[in-house]
């Protein structure tokens, strides 16, 4: 029986409830021709392969089974003491979580980082690079084996993602029933890469996935692949676990802000007169505070809450969930007013149309004009704002957490990561292997993210469309 | 003009009660003092007399809106909310919860951060207009399809990598700067360089894709077309009639953040070490000094609402057509 924390829910809600919604505006024929020009671009397709091969990784991190009774559980990997439930990917990186080390280590490494005295097999007692417990703790003469064991598992890695694709593709191709009519001709079209929508590029992009992932898994089999942190934790492992993180921020706030946005907008813009110079009173005051003075502020009083309420969220993932959603929503509340402007804007313009005067005079109902004819020629602009602000999230999470007023420290996030990257690239020799994976991580979202949403953002635009 | 002023002036007064409430209401009444002490005494084994004594010297042990035991104007005026809060209109910050006169310490913390945020500003836009000037000029061709992608790229980048991998690079590899910290008068500027080198890179992105947009817009006019026409060269059309017509966005765009530069940049002011007053903030985060964090929000929004009064005003001034009324 899965145990769900309550971000956990809300993000499975919202994904169904994305699902559901796009399902339905791919039914519609004026809504369909924005997302085919969507579906037909190359480099929106291969940034919503990547985008998707994160929210799977989210999903899976974000389903918990109660802890099954490991007696490997030692007591140095604070997150995962007995009885906190586990996700799935936890499950599936059963090797990175345990294999623990002592401190840092350089990815793909055989000895530490760090001289430390140890004592050799004859007594005596030396200053130097001891051997790794996990990292390469197979091998008999590291010196000759190492770099043919590394070839070795690469090899095996690469081979196990090939054979993924191809049975992905394979599965692909049955579906697309190629023994129908016509069909064949156009897989030799996607084949040459001149499909109406651009599935070779897709293909590739998922090639490129599956061998890197294939070369992960592989090599991971024998050692960090990315190196060690400070207690000598897996640093693939903590990127991974962080993608969950970056995730829920950037999509969990934007589901925060849209009742706000919404509602408040189109009553702004639908009923005028007193109630629109509340609400814009309201938005502007909200407005003038800076964005991350009114972060902080809101976070120093959780804290406080939270502090006053200690009993009640007494485990430590319940309290990382906490502070997370709570992060969520506070960054929803200060993130409402730009869309609650535009949307008051448009409903303004909107109002005056002709066909909302003629159900008006037809005697349809105020809620039913604004439920009909209202909120869903608003849809375009909160598909692009959310889109747009996504990557943005994601981006202030990290300088969030470094400020203090971001996830729990206990929470792995590339800010958090980052913040501890700080004092590792003082050390001598630096330590980079941390700060380079947050940055991949975070990269590898953020742009396909941007170059999705500029994607979103000139089919639906009306301004942009041809 | 000095009638459309006083009027905006008067509008704003509502804004700034209303952000005087909002923040009292967030650090008064949903979080009690009594809260706030207990945060910085230790959570556990608290004497009430520890925290009474606490809150005493602070001046947070009076009733929040309404003094029953006062007589008079006392009732009003011994109240937290009169003390406290109201002081702020007259930027009478009062004293941080460590004690330290706080008006005190904005005046003298001011100068670092304009030291650093006002050459990052000037040479950013300098920066961010010629390069995204270039890339309107070179339109159509593969130059400004992989300098649009480039900016993409750019964006993507948390500012903190720039930050940090500035400081690896130039400061600890190169060992050209000193990596972080500052000096008074002129040695500041041995300092002041490498951040603002990292601000005007880090702001590429975003900037060059804005100020090209802004372009764009502004090439498809029909007085551009009445230039080409005259025959005069696309470099001319651009540097001189384009770039003339698109300055009434840019300077208004630049105008509204003027007042804020004195509130300086939270991350590179504490990656650096500069003692400005966004570092302060940033310690008064840390240290979850609430005065402080209180003043910062109001000073801020007082600046913000004094930049859009100012773009008002720059509009009449650069764009003959805009009239105040």
């Amino acid at each position: 029986m899965p145990v769900l924390l309550p971000t956990d829910s809300l993000f499975i809600l919202m994904l169904l409830g994305l699902s559901g919604l796009l399902w339905r505006s791919l039914r519609r024929e004026h809504l369909r021709r924005p997302w085919r020009q969507v579906a037909s671009s190359r480099v929106a397709m291969i940034s919503a392969v990547i985008l998707l091969t994160y929210l799977l990784i989210a999903l899976l991190d974000s389903i918990r089974i109660p802890a099954p009774a490991s007696p490997k559980g030692g007591p140095n990997d604070a997150a995962t003491f007995v009885g906190e439930p586990v996700t799935l990917l936890d499950l599936a990186l059963d090797r990175l979580r345990e294999g623990q080390e002592k401190t840092y280590s350089a990815p793909l490494a055989v000895y530490a980082h760090a001289r430390e005295m140890t004592r050799r097999p004859d007594g005596r007692e030396i200053w130097t690079y001891p051997r790794l417990r996990f990292g390469g703790g197979h091998l008999e003469h590291p010196e000759t084996e190492h770099g043919r064991d590394l070839l070795r598992l690469a090899a095996g890695g690469l081979l196990m993602g090939l054979a993924a694709w191809l049975a992905g593709v394979t599965i692909l191709i049955l579906a697309a029933r190629p023994w129908r009519a016509g069909r064949v001709e156009r897989l030799g079209a996607v084949r040459r890469g001149d499909a109406a929508i651009p599935w070779r590029a897709v293909m590739l992009t998922a090639l490129a996935i599956c061998l890197l992932a294939g070369l992960m898994a592989g090599l991971s089999r024998g050692y960090h692949v990315l190196g060690t942190g400070k207690v000598g934790e897996d640093v693939l492992y903590q990127g991974l676990k962080s993608i969950r993180t970056g995730i829920l921020i950037g999509t969990l706030t934007t589901v925060a802000t849209l009742p706000l946005a919404l509602g408040l907008g189109i009553l702004a813009g639908y009923f005028r007169g007193w109630i629109d110079d509340v609400i814009q009173y309201f938005y502007t005051t909200l407005n003038s505070i800076p964005g991350v003075l009114l972060i902080a502020a809101a976070m120093l009083v959780m804290q406080s809450y939270m502090a006053r309420h200690e009993a009640e969220i007494a485990s430590l993932a319940t309290r990382a969930d906490f502070r997370l959603l709570a992060l969520c929503l506070i960054l929803g509340l200060t993130a409402w007013t730009g869309l609650c402007r535009l949307l008051r804007a448009e409903t303004l313009k909107l109002r005056e149309m002709e066909y909302i005067q003629a159900a008006r005079a037809l005697g349809v109902g105020r809620i039913m004009i604004l439920w009909r004819h209202i909120l869903p020629n608003l849809f375009h602009l909160v598909l692009i704002s959310v889109a747009l602000d996504f990557s943005s999230l994601v981006l202030a999470e990290a300088v969030l957490s470094y400020v203090n007023i971001g996830v729990d420290p206990a929470t792995e996030s590339w800010g958090n990561m980052i913040n501890s990257a700080r004092l590792e690239m003082a050390r001598e020799p630096a330590v980079w292997w941390s700060l380079a994976t947050a940055f991949a991580f975070m990269f590898a979202l953020v742009l396909p993210a941007n170059l999705f949403a500029d994607a979103i953002r000139d089919a639906f635009d009306p301004r942009r469309a041809e | 003009m000095i009638d459309y002023l006083l009027r905006r002036l008067v509008h704003a007064l509502p804004l700034l009660l209303g952000i005087n409430i909002l923040t009292f209401l967030l650090f008064f009444v949903v979080n009690t003092p009594d809260d706030m002490a207990r945060m910085h005494l230790g959570q556990k084994h608290v004497t009430v007399e520890a925290i009474e004594k606490w809150k005493h010297e602070r001046g947070y042990d009076q009733p929040l809106f309404w003094n029953g035991g006062a007589k008079g104007v006392e009732q009003v005026t011994r109240t937290i909310f009169y003390q406290k809060s109201l002081g702020l209109f007259l930027f009478r910050f009062g004293r941080s919860d460590a004690g330290r006169d706080i008006g005190a310490d904005i005046a003298q913390r001011m100068w670092p951060s304009l030291a650093i945020a006002v050459p990052s500003l000037l040479a950013g836009l300098a920066v961010d207009i010629s390069l995204a000037l270039l890339l309107v000029f070179f339109r159509l061709t593969y130059l400004e399809f992989w300098g649009g992608a480039l900016c993409v790229a750019l964006m993507s980048v948390s500012s903190l990598f720039y930050i940090i991998g500035g400081q690896f690079l130039i400061g600890k590899l190169l060992r050209l700067t000193p990596i972080s910290g500052y000096d008074d008068g002129l040695d500041a500027i041995r300092f002041v360089i490498l951040p603002v080198a990292i601000a005007v890179v880090a702001g590429i992105g975003s900037g060059v894709r804005w100020y090209r947009t802004l372009f764009l817009e502004e090439v498809e006019k029909d007085y551009v077309r009445t230039a080409r026409s005259k025959g005069l060269s696309e470099a001319r059309v651009l540097f001189t009639h384009v770039l003339k017509n698109a300055m009434i966005p840019i300077l208004t765009g630049v105008v509204v953040v003027l007042p804020l530069l004195f509130t300086g940049s939270l991350i590179t002011e504490s990656f650096f070490a500069i003692p400005g007053l966004g570092s302060y903030t940033i310690d008064a985060i840390n240290q979850q000094d609430f005065a402080i964090v209180r003043s910062m929000v109001f000073l801020g929004s007082v600046l913000y609402i004094l930049g859009l009064l100012l773009t008002d005003i720059s509009y009449t001034l650069v764009d003959p057509r805009v009239r105040l009324s």
